[in-house]
């Protein structure tokens, strides 16, 4: 199986330089460690799920004298190994740095496999995940959150991840007729909508006061906050939603044949495309809710790999998937090592924006 | 094999198909035909279930199309597009694997059998020699081929092409016919929108000829192709004729028909009298003609033609009714055209009522003893009636026709 060896060598390189990604992020920092040790300390910080259980905690609505019950997860780890590391190396590794290295590697992974599924579906080279508005929607739930606490019940992880979604399926109900949503509507709907809702954002930021700071830091990307809770947040949703968008990736080297061709060759094409736009919303929401607006990780990655590895998408998806994760880890590397830290956004785009330029000039964008 | 009952289907609010229904046998290659906008891409696009009909329905081997899945409806119908989009460059073999979509299950390996039906598809086609180039790196004839393969990998029985020829050169024209040809003669059931009326006759089995959503007329190539239906169907003045080196119907499409005044009456058969119907079709001259037997070439080209035919049953003499009826025509032509005539005994009468024609052209293209059959008084009576004559060859015959009718028309005035 000619695709199947290629996708297998192809994916365990990128992993291979995934893991040296993270171990030669995890060194660089105000204290500079020991290569040998990071590397032992990060295999250490790696845990399994062993148990999982749920629990209730109550949350009193504003301006109610009510207490909602939340349902929670609690997830029990097991970290395999124990391997000898000073103490405060694996401090550092563990508790600091690796909680944003492994969150920027999993919000690369999200945007990268939803960008490789978003240009496939549209056929178009300039989708991205937040095409469809779901960005713009996360940032109204996260600024909203952030500007008035007092009117929004929920942080702005959960307000940022509603927004996504729900303009997601809004961006969705408005292009669709007759049970038909014909792609060019959805692109058009989806610019129309993330216009409106910048007015939206940009009124919030007007009203944010003492908040508009960290509002700002949340639009330009960042991820310095980042914790292990981000972390369960984000991941679980990226990589079984990248599950099952692979599952599809035949159907979406079919669709890139024009929707009548897939449907000559068996495809549902209405129902494929409502599974890929939920799928590939759901992963990008749940990235952008703990990481904010990153541009141009799921534009550019997907591109990139396409030359290095064609457009066939069983090949494409895991590869795009595998090499965000290290382009946003080493990304954020550079937002934090310069002389003042900046959002990783900044740096994506400044790195993203040229290349992009780049492979125009050279007419790789423009031959897709 | 399809069964295509009262189907209307409207696209942006216009009806484009009127409530047309058809069938098509098994292993049958049948042409959709008609002008630009008559909806035969339509028509292809309902029976691949690519649209819905507002009303009436289409069965393929019994089974509702709109009512099967994706799926189960892409394992009976494969079309070849007439030109696939392809945004992406992917190489030609994974294009042919694609039309194993059907029957690929979403995380399942290659089977031995998809393997097969791609290698067969890519050999019938002869496209397995460029199988790794990008499908945008080849050219236009063999992308055709290209997804007439990715058709073939779908193992279906229907297979349906919409202009299949329609953006390649004469050679891979005929190419992609034949092939198709092939296929059906191995049992598959084709239905393509074809443009060209020349080859549509020449390779279809059946012709649907369709205009403004309607079904004009169904049936094999010389029925349906008849002059008066495609000056209705096309609006434009065509002329048929049949096509001797392939035995099919040709038609030409004349910009703007030259109207000569005068009638002529042509006697004599074989592909010459065709030849010589046709030369004085396209100078614009009425025409009657006969007695000719039923099936000669000529007589089909008349009949096509919608000329005025006396016609003679084949080994009967001609009886004195049809003389009387011919030495009418004769009398009421402005020149008569005697065309490489054979004279038997029961023709022979044929030749002294020619013989009074006000006019007379003889086209000759073999000496008359090849073609007496009636002994020298036969000879005698042609040697005098080819005194009075012009005589001529094929090619030369409008022109004799022409500088004829000048005189009568001088004569007379």
């Amino acid at each position: 199986m000619r695709t199947g060896a290629r996708t297998i060598v192809w994916s365990a390189a990128l992993t291979v330089l995934l893991g040296a990604v993270v171990v030669v992020s995890a060194a660089i920092g105000p204290v500079s460690l020991d290569y040998a040790n990071v590397a032992k300390a990060t295999v250490n910080t790696l845990a399994v799920p062993a148990s999982a259980g749920l629990s209730v905690s109550s949350v009193s609505l504003p301006l109610l004298p009510v207490s909602v019950p939340v349902p929670g997860f609690d997830v029990g780890y097991v970290h395999p190994f124990s391997l000898a590391v000073p103490e405060t190396d694996q401090r550092i590794v563990g508790k600091l740095r690796l909680p944003r290295i492994a969150l920027a590697g999993a919000v690369g992974f999200a945007l990268a496999s939803a960008g490789t599924v978003m240009q496939g579906f549209f056929r178009n080279p300039m989708a991205d995940p937040s095409i469809i508005g779901v960005s713009s929607g996360a940032a109204v739930g996260a600024v909203a959150a952030l500007a008035l606490p007092g009117v929004v019940p929920i942080g702005p992880r959960w307000a940022a991840f509603a927004g996504a979604l729900a303009t997601a399926f809004l961006v969705y109900a408005i292009a669709t007729e007759d049970g038909r949503t014909p792609v060019a509507t959805l692109l058009l709907a989806g610019v129309a909508v993330q216009t409106l809702l910048g007015a939206v954002v940009s009124y919030l930021l007007v009203l944010s006061g003492d908040q508009l700071r960290e509002a700002m830091y949340w639009l330009m990307g960042n991820l310095h906050a980042s914790t292990w809770s981000d972390v369960e947040f984000a991941l679980p949703v990226a990589v079984l939603g990248f599950a099952a968008l692979s599952a599809f990736a035949q159907d979406l080297n079919v669709l890139l044949l024009g929707e009548e061709d897939a449907t000559h060759l068996g495809v549902e094409v209405e129902r494929t495309k409502r599974l890929l736009l939920a799928l590939s919303s759901l992963v990008t929401a749940a990235a952008v809710a703990v990481a904010g607006v990153i541009g141009f990780v799921g534009l550019v990655v997907p591109h990139m790999m396409r030359l290095l590895v064609g457009p066939d998408h069983r090949i494409l998806l895991p590869t795009s998937a595998l090499a965000g994760a290290s382009f946003l880890v080493t990304a954020d590397t550079l937002a934090r090592s310069g002389p003042a830290e900046v959002p990783v956004g900044i740096v994506t785009a400044a790195i993203g924006a040229p290349f992009f330029l780049f492979l125009l000039r050279r007419r790789e964008v423009s031959a897709l | 094999m399809i069964d295509i009952e009262s189907v209307r289907v409207s696209l942006g609010g216009a009806e484009v198909l009127s409530g047309v229904s058809a069938s098509v046998e098994r292993g049958s290659f049948v042409g959709l035909v008609g002008p630009n906008g008559a909806g035969k891409t339509t028509l292809l696009r309902t029976v691949s279930a690519a649209l819905t009909p507002d009303s009436g329905r289409v069965l393929v081997d019994g089974d509702d199309v709109h009512a099967l899945s994706s799926k189960a409806a892409s394992r009976r119908v494969a079309v070849v597009p007439q030109e696939t989009h392809l945004s992406f460059s992917f190489d030609v073999e994974t294009v042919v694997e694609m039309g194993r979509h059907p029957y690929r299950s979403r995380f399942g390996r290659k089977t031995d059998a998809d393997r097969d039906a791609v290698a067969k598809a890519m050999e019938r086609t002869a496209v397995a020699r460029f199988a790794d180039r990008s499908i945008e790196g080849i050219s236009g004839g063999e992308r055709q081929r290209v997804l007439l393969a990715r058709a073939l990998a779908q193992d279906a029985p229907v297979l349906l092409l919409d202009e299949p020829t329609a953006s390649l050169d004469v050679n891979h024209q005929v190419e992609t016919l034949e092939l198709v040809t092939d296929l059906v003669a191995d049992g598959k059931t084709a239905v393509a929108a074809i443009h060209d009326l020349d080859l549509a006759a020449r390779y279809c089995d059946e012709l649907l000829l369709i205009t403004d959503g309607d079904l004009l007329a169904a049936g094999p190539p010389v029925q349906v192709l008849s002059e008066s239906r495609l000056a209705d169907a096309f609006d434009t003045n065509a002329v048929v004729s049949r096509d001797g080196t392939t035995g099919s119907v040709s038609v030409t499409a004349l910009a703007d028909r030259p109207d000569a005044d005068g009638t002529v009456h042509v006697v004599g058969g074989g592909e010459t009298g065709a030849r010589v119907l046709d030369a004085l079709r396209s100078a614009g001259f009425g025409r009657t003609a006969g007695p000719l037997p039923e099936g000669d070439a000529a007589a089909e080209t008349a009949r096509v033609q919608g000329v005025d035919l006396l016609t003679s049953s084949p080994f009967d003499p001609i009886d004195g009714e049809m003389i009387d009826a011919l030495a009418d025509r004769v009398a009421a032509a402005d020149v008569t055209v005697l065309a490489d005539p054979v004279v038997t005994p029961g023709n022979r009468d044929v030749l002294s009522v020619v013989r009074d024609a006000r006019t007379l052209v003889v086209v000759e293209t073999r000496p008359f003893e090849e073609r007496n059959h009636a002994g020298e008084g036969a000879r005698e009576a042609y040697e005098s009636l080819r005194r009075g004559a012009t005589v001529v060859t094929e090619d030369d015959v409008t022109a004799a026709v022409r500088e004829l009718r000048r005189t009568v028309t001088a004569e007379s005035a």
